[in-house]
């Protein structure tokens, strides 16, 4: 299922005016708070009425205002989850998840109860009110009731911003495991660009109520013109990374277009692919290879292309095999190592510079 | 043991339950849907529509008593309808005490349900509808059981406002033994001749007991529903 949306809408300050389509797979509505991404996905929800535009998932038309189409929210046959859950308080956690079975057509996939349960890990919450829960048990419960509607496409707008690190990171898993399970086009709204990073397989970037990129997730957020919207600190490269063996001093060896790469904590078995985020300002650029130096990983690649990057700062796109990655030096450092495109140096990447939460799968 | 009250007591008590009992039950769906448009509607004469809702309970009852008269009496503006087209009669008998219990007692109806409605966050109902339910369907589903406490709580406050109504009642349909002698007409009637006051005392303790009832019995309720969607 692809999901096709144009829209125009205007507020007394701001002026929406966006068109994108979500193949199937995370599609990952990004931009700063107040860029205008929750009106995106309350028009596709039909939670609003936008002045102007048309949206499509596959052939059934839910908005066409030229041809003066809204189909109401109860028919449009999706899954939205909340930023805070919305749970009916009144219900008990599995009348919580069945709630869209009583109004869901007769002919519709029915997604399985009990694996729905057991992705999330709620199956001991069935009995439960939404009172007696802790905000990571709300989020996934509000998944799941979403997940359990059998929607056509799923919508989740911040689903993790209202919760701790902690609870993120507890979280983040089960999102990719259902990015993985379910063959449903996701909506992903979010300002978060680690979050982006790990689940997004397209990533549409919005910034003051316009698209001012789009395309998959890896090209967008290693590209250096995106910056001014996904931010200069949250700029980096999305590898793509297997694993290898898990060594004695704690570390995993993992294979990347660039040769082995070391890192620590990594908990997945041998043969796993798993995505990895190399933050912009984490890689050092050396021209030849550094020697008598702390850290690990050492990629030998070559410079494509320079863009100037905040004060005094350069963005460096680095090629190796198929991917990107992404330095981020300053304009002093790439003019004393005379950068150029085309140019072979070696990427330097701290092993413990890459956080957990930046790897994921 | 019913011959602690006389005949005449017990067809007092028994009328003011029946009155109230259907004076609450027939305006229970008219409280709802007024309370619904008060609380989430913005349509012009909103305030009217409030104002007018309210006026029972600022108005002197006797004017009240006085205009369902004017309105539903036999040769009332509407009255004389109902009487000619449905054969619907009001004046001077027990359905007119209906009515005018309803109409005092609407006001705290409406008021306690309006309250419970304002309190419904609509974004659970928008939850409901991209789930898939209807409007109805959400509203029977999520607003209905969320609010229920305020329905009930609203619901006994009417019934015990119908069972004291005296100065609209007896005004509207007089006070006829059998058929509008409520229980508060009673008392009255009893305290207008001598040696009634021990009829009045016993017919007062009969009113202690009923409103009393109905106050824990509404306490109780609300209690326990809320207690059922607080969660624990």
């Amino acid at each position: 299922m692809t999901l096709s949306v144009s829209l125009h809408h205007r507020y007394p300050d701001f002026t929406l005016d966006v068109a994108f389509t979500a193949p199937p797979g995370v599609t990952a509505l990004f931009g700063r708070s107040g860029s205008g991404k929750t009106t995106v996905v309350n028009a596709v929800a039909g939670l609003l009425r936008p002045g102007k535009g048309r949206i499509a998932l596959d052939e059934t038309v839910l908005l066409d205002t030229e041809r003066r189409i809204f189909l109401p929210p109860h028919r449009r046959r999706i899954g939205y989850v909340f930023q805070e859950g919305r749970l009916f308080p009144h219900l008990t956690v599995r009348q919580n998840l069945l709630y869209g079975r009583w109004f869901a057509p007769k002919g519709a996939a029915r997604a399985d109860f009990d694996l729905i349960v057991d992705l999330l890990g709620i199956g001991a919450l069935l009995a439960r009110r939404p009172g007696a829960l802790s905000g990571g048990e709300k989020s996934r419960v509000a998944l799941g009731r979403a997940i359990l509607s059998d929607p056509g496409i799923l919508l989740m707008d911040e689903p993790l911003a209202a919760l701790d690190e902690d609870r993120k990171s507890g979280i983040l898993p089960y999102l990719e495991r259902l990015r993985d399970t379910l063959s449903l086009p996701i909506l992903y709204v979010s300002h978060s660009a680690a979050e982006v990073a790990r689940l997004a397989t397209t990533v549409v970037l919005i910034e003051a109520g316009r698209v001012s990129a789009a395309g998959p997730a890896a090209a967008i957020l290693s590209d250096p013109l995106t910056a001014s919207g996904v931010g200069l600190r949250d700029m980096g490269a999305v590898l793509t990374a297997r694993v290898e063996a898990q060594e004695e001093d704690g570390l995993t060896r993992l294979a990347t277009a660039a040769g082995p790469v070391w890192l620590p904590g990594v908990g997945a078995a041998p043969g796993r692919s798993l995505r990895l985020r190399i933050l912009a300002q984490d890689v050092m650029l050396a021209r030849a290879r550094p020697e008598g130096i702390s850290a690990l990983n050492i990629l030998p690649c070559t410079v494509r292309d320079l863009t100037p990057a905040g004060d005094g700062g350069v963005l460096v796109r680095l090629s190796l095999g198929e991917e990107d990655l992404l330095a981020r030096i300053t304009a002093r450092s790439a003019a004393a190592l005379g950068l150029a495109p085309g140019q072979p140096v070696h990427a330097v990447l701290k092993a413990v510079a890459v956080a957990p939460d930046s790897i994921g799968t | 043991m019913t011959d602690w009250l006389s005949p005449e007591e017990w067809d007092a008590v028994r009328l003011s339950l029946r009155v109230s009992f259907w004076a609450t039950l027939v305006s229970l769906p008219f409280g709802l849907f007024i309370a619904h448009a008060l609380a989430r509607w913005r349509f012009p004469g909103r305030q009217l529509l409030n104002g007018l809702v309210h006026l029972p309970l600022i108005l002197p009852p006797v004017v009240t008593g006085y205009l369902l008269l004017l309105t539903f009496g036999r040769r009332g503006t509407v009255g004389q309808y109902l009487d000619q087209w449905f054969g619907i009669v009001f004046a001077f008998r027990w359905t007119g005490a209906v009515l005018a219990a309803a109409v005092m007692a609407f006001p705290l109806m409406v008021r306690a349900m309006r309250l419970a409605i304002e309190a419904v966050d609509p974004k659970l109902e928008q939850a409901g509808s991209t789930l898939g339910a209807s409007r109805p369907w959400v509203w029977l589903t999520v607003t209905l059981p969320l609010i229920l406490p305020g329905v009930i709580a609203g619901a006994i406050l009417a019934f015990a406002k119908a069972m004291g109504e005296f100065g609209a009642t007896i005004t509207f349909v007089s006070n006829i033994p059998g058929q509008t002698r409520t229980l508060p007409s009673a008392i009255y009637s009893f305290l207008q001749v001598p040696g009634g006051e021990s009829g009045a005392a016993r017919l007062a303790l009969v009113a202690i007991i009923i409103a009393m009832a109905a106050l824990l019995l509404s306490e109780w309720v609300s209690r326990a529903v809320a207690r059922r969607i607080a969660g624990s």
